[in-house]
């Protein structure tokens, strides 16, 4: 087993220097530079010079390449321009509200998924089955953008402003105009009100896939011959399905956890576009669009070893739960 | 009546029967899918022939777009019209189609209701993108009456209401078709044949290649593909072929994947090493004796893979960052409605809507695809 993991972390090493190698040549071939966004119309050629010699812009791209290598090894991610502070900081100030938002919508999706999809298989080709596969279908095909839009069209603005219910949700943010002011409980009850929308969107449009691959994964259990023998020897079929049946059926669902993993960390970008929810995809998508190199080669970088480290993840669980794997 | 003669089946009266109304006898008969695709087709383009003759004869003279909406039309009803005639004398003759080795998987598909609806919508799709010019009540791009035509709800003239230029949503959602359905195509397109050429080299060559091939697959499948994807538009002059070709250079190595994990099994089967026997070149083997036998897979990740590219396509529009005002692209109307939500419902829905029924349809597609293609699925 140790030899195993072993092997794995060293085949992941490469493959991040890989990954940082690609982020950075990607970056520095796109046209305009970090200057750019610091360099105004009417700036004297010398000062333009000057500002790009600051970052270091006027070295040859290879020794640009290993400085920022060794600085991103050092932990040093460098400063983002459109924030002015620290790339780190930036992190740290995103990072919270996004594991908050991906954090509960990935354990109800798979909770639900999960229960959706083997209740799904225990009766294949019932109705139950095709009006689930139907339903669930449909909102695997749905943007997550329109279905929050949707969501929000519904429960926030014609709820409140057309149909007057008591009872309505927020359209974005985290927390109120009057935040600051409320008692603790308050705040715990306004922040929770906030995230009910964004956690419904996300949930659904992720809950739809793992039902999809839980079904498919449990119609394959069903069909070995462990199950057969189970059935034959007369148990109840709750004791086939439940303790013969899923838990083997779950074995490949690690796999998909693992592929999820780096939305903890990236968050969805859509969603938090959508709902305006300061996390770390709108966060991308902003430096992106603001052209702060630093923190999209960080946060790239980042998002990117996520997904590695996820399936590195996935892997040695799988390792751990299946021993055919391992002495393969 | 009718139904008396069709079931004695007079071949005259099927003919004449097919030559009114192409795949009303093959509808009669009971087989839904062709008879359905060639009555609804037929039915479809002449009326809007009929309906609309003066702007026919002036589109068949006007641009290119319109050129072809008309070539469409045209086509459309002579294939209709030429494919119920020819398959009736088929069936007289007591011929069935010849699929080979795909009649199987042709007749497992045919089978499964839910594909074939999602089929015959994908098809349908493709057609209203052809013919939109024909199609769309108003200009797409012209905008109306500012005072008395701006956001105005769903109507007996604008079906679907207008938008913030006044511009009618319908004729908007239409043409938007031709931009989701060519950028998913294209691009999965373009990602496919490089997947699968890359991923039947690294597998049949072996070695460093291989290794090499493999190493560049993780580091892009790993590497955010909406990060890149956003960069590269936002930092170029974004265009339409851009963004197919940087879609169509982010989806391959899931294909290659695939392809490599198949052309494992097959590089050592025995009608392989026969074309190495015989001297061919490892090019001819690849393309010729390896691809064709792994090409199942392909298929049906290609097709699912056309829905979540136009989801991918509409999500960079909406961003602000694909398809750029005023060509019409569903994203982009979705992103137009959001500042309108309780104004203007219509704006944001309707496009979405035509996202996600056009992307169930490709699922649809792709899921009876893979059914078909895998014997353990068949009934």
């Amino acid at each position: 087993m140790s030899r195993y993991l072993a092997r794995r972390i060293l085949g992941a090493i490469p493959l991040l220097l890989g990954i940082a190698t690609l982020v950075f040549f990607v970056l520095a071939i796109a046209p305009g530079d970090p200057a750019t966004y610091l360099i105004q119309p009417g700036m004297t050629a010398e000062v333009v010079a000057r500002i790009r010699s600051n970052f270091g812009l006027d070295q040859p791209l290879l020794l640009r390449y290993v400085k920022w290598l060794g600085a991103m090894l050092t932990g040093d991610f460098g400063y983002s321009f459109s924030f002015g502070r620290p790339v780190l900081d930036v992190i740290r100030t995103f990072l919270p509200n996004t594991l908050l938002l991906s954090g509960c919508a990935l354990v109800l999706s798979f909770v639900g998924g999960v229960v959706l999809g083997a209740l799904q298989a225990a009766r294949q080709y019932s109705k139950t089955d095709s009006v689930l596969s139907v339903v669930l279908l449909f909102f695997y095909s749905m943007p997550s953008f329109w279905l929050a839009l949707m969501l929000m069209l519904v429960f926030s603005v014609f709820a409140r402003s057309v149909w007057h219910w008591p009872f309505w949700l927020p359209v974005s943010g985290m927390t109120s105009m009057d935040y600051a002011s409320l008692g603790l409980g308050g705040r715990i009850l306004d922040r929770a009100w906030h995230l009910v929308l964004p956690t419904v969107s996300l949930t659904l449009v992720l809950t739809a896939g793992i039902a999809r691959f839980m079904r498919s994964s449990m119609l394959e259990v069903v069909r070995q011959d462990y199950i057969r023998t189970a059935r034959a020897k007369g148990l109840p079929e709750r004791t086939v399905v439940f303790k013969h049946a899923l838990r083997n059926a779950l074995i490949p669902v690690i796999t998909l956890a693992g592929l999820y993993i780096p939305l903890l960390f990236g968050g969805t970008v859509f969603i938090e576009y959508v709902f305006s929810w300061p996390g770390m995809g709108k966060a991308i998508v902003d430096a992106i669009v603001a052209r702060d190199y630093p923190l999209v080669m960080a946060t790239s970088f980042l998002f990117a070893a996520m997904v590695v480290v996820g399936n590195l993840l996935a892997d040695v669980l799988y390792a751990v739960v299946d021993p055919r794997i391992r002495h393969g | 009546m009718a139904d008396e003669t069709i079931g004695r089946r007079t071949p005259i009266l099927e003919r004449l029967l097919s030559a009114v109304a192409p795949g009303l006898p093959q509808l009669l008969a009971g087989r839904w899918g062709g008879g359905l695709a060639a009555l609804s087709v037929w039915v479809w383009f002449l009326w809007l022939v009929l309906t609309r003759p003066g702007r026919v004869v002036a589109a068949s003279a006007g641009t290119g777009e319109q050129r072809i909406a008309v070539a469409t039309v045209v086509a459309g009803l002579v294939v209709a019209w030429a494919w119920s005639w020819r398959d009736l004398q088929a069936r007289a003759a007591g011929a069935s189609a010849g699929f080979g080795g795909w009649r199987a998987t042709l007749d497992s598909f045919s089978r499964n209701r839910s594909a074939r609806l999602g089929l015959l919508v994908v098809l349908l799709l493709g057609l209203v993108a052809l013919v939109a010019p024909l199609l769309a009540p108003f200009d797409p791009l012209r905008p109306g009456e500012l005072l008395t035509e701006r956001m105005v709800g769903p109507s007996a003239v604008h079906l679907m209401g207008t938008d913030q230029s006044a511009r009618d949503v319908l004729s908007r959602l239409l043409y938007g078709a031709r931009i989701s359905l060519g950028i998913g195509v294209l691009a999965v397109g373009i990602a496919v044949t490089l997947g699968t050429l890359l991923g039947a080299v690294a597998g049949y060559v072996g070695g460093w290649v291989d290794v090499a091939t493999m190493r560049l697959v993780d580091m892009v499948i790993a590497f955010p593909r909406l990060v890149l994807l956003i960069t590269v538009v936002a930092l170029f002059q974004s265009s339409v072929v851009l963004i197919v070709v940087v879609l169509g250079l982010t989806l391959w190595p899931s294909t290659a994947r695939i392809v490599r994990a198949e052309v494992l099994g097959v590089r050592e089967r025995e009608f392989v090493q026969a074309a190495r026997a015989l001297g061919y070149s490892r090019r001819r083997i690849i393309l010729r004796h390896v691809v064709p036998n792994v090409l199942a897979p392909v298929i049906v990740a290609a097709t699912l893979g056309i829905g979540d590219t136009i989801v991918l396509e509409a999500g960079l529009s909406f961003l602000g960052q694909g398809i750029q005002p005023p060509t019409p692209s569903w994203g982009t109307m979705v992103a137009d409605g959001r500042n309108n939500l309780l104004g203007a419902w219509w704006l944001s829905t309707f496009p979405g809507f035509a996202i996600v029924i056009t992307v169930l349809s490709f699922n649809l597609v792709g899921d009876g695809l893979r059914d078909a293609l895998d014997p353990r699925h068949r009934p």
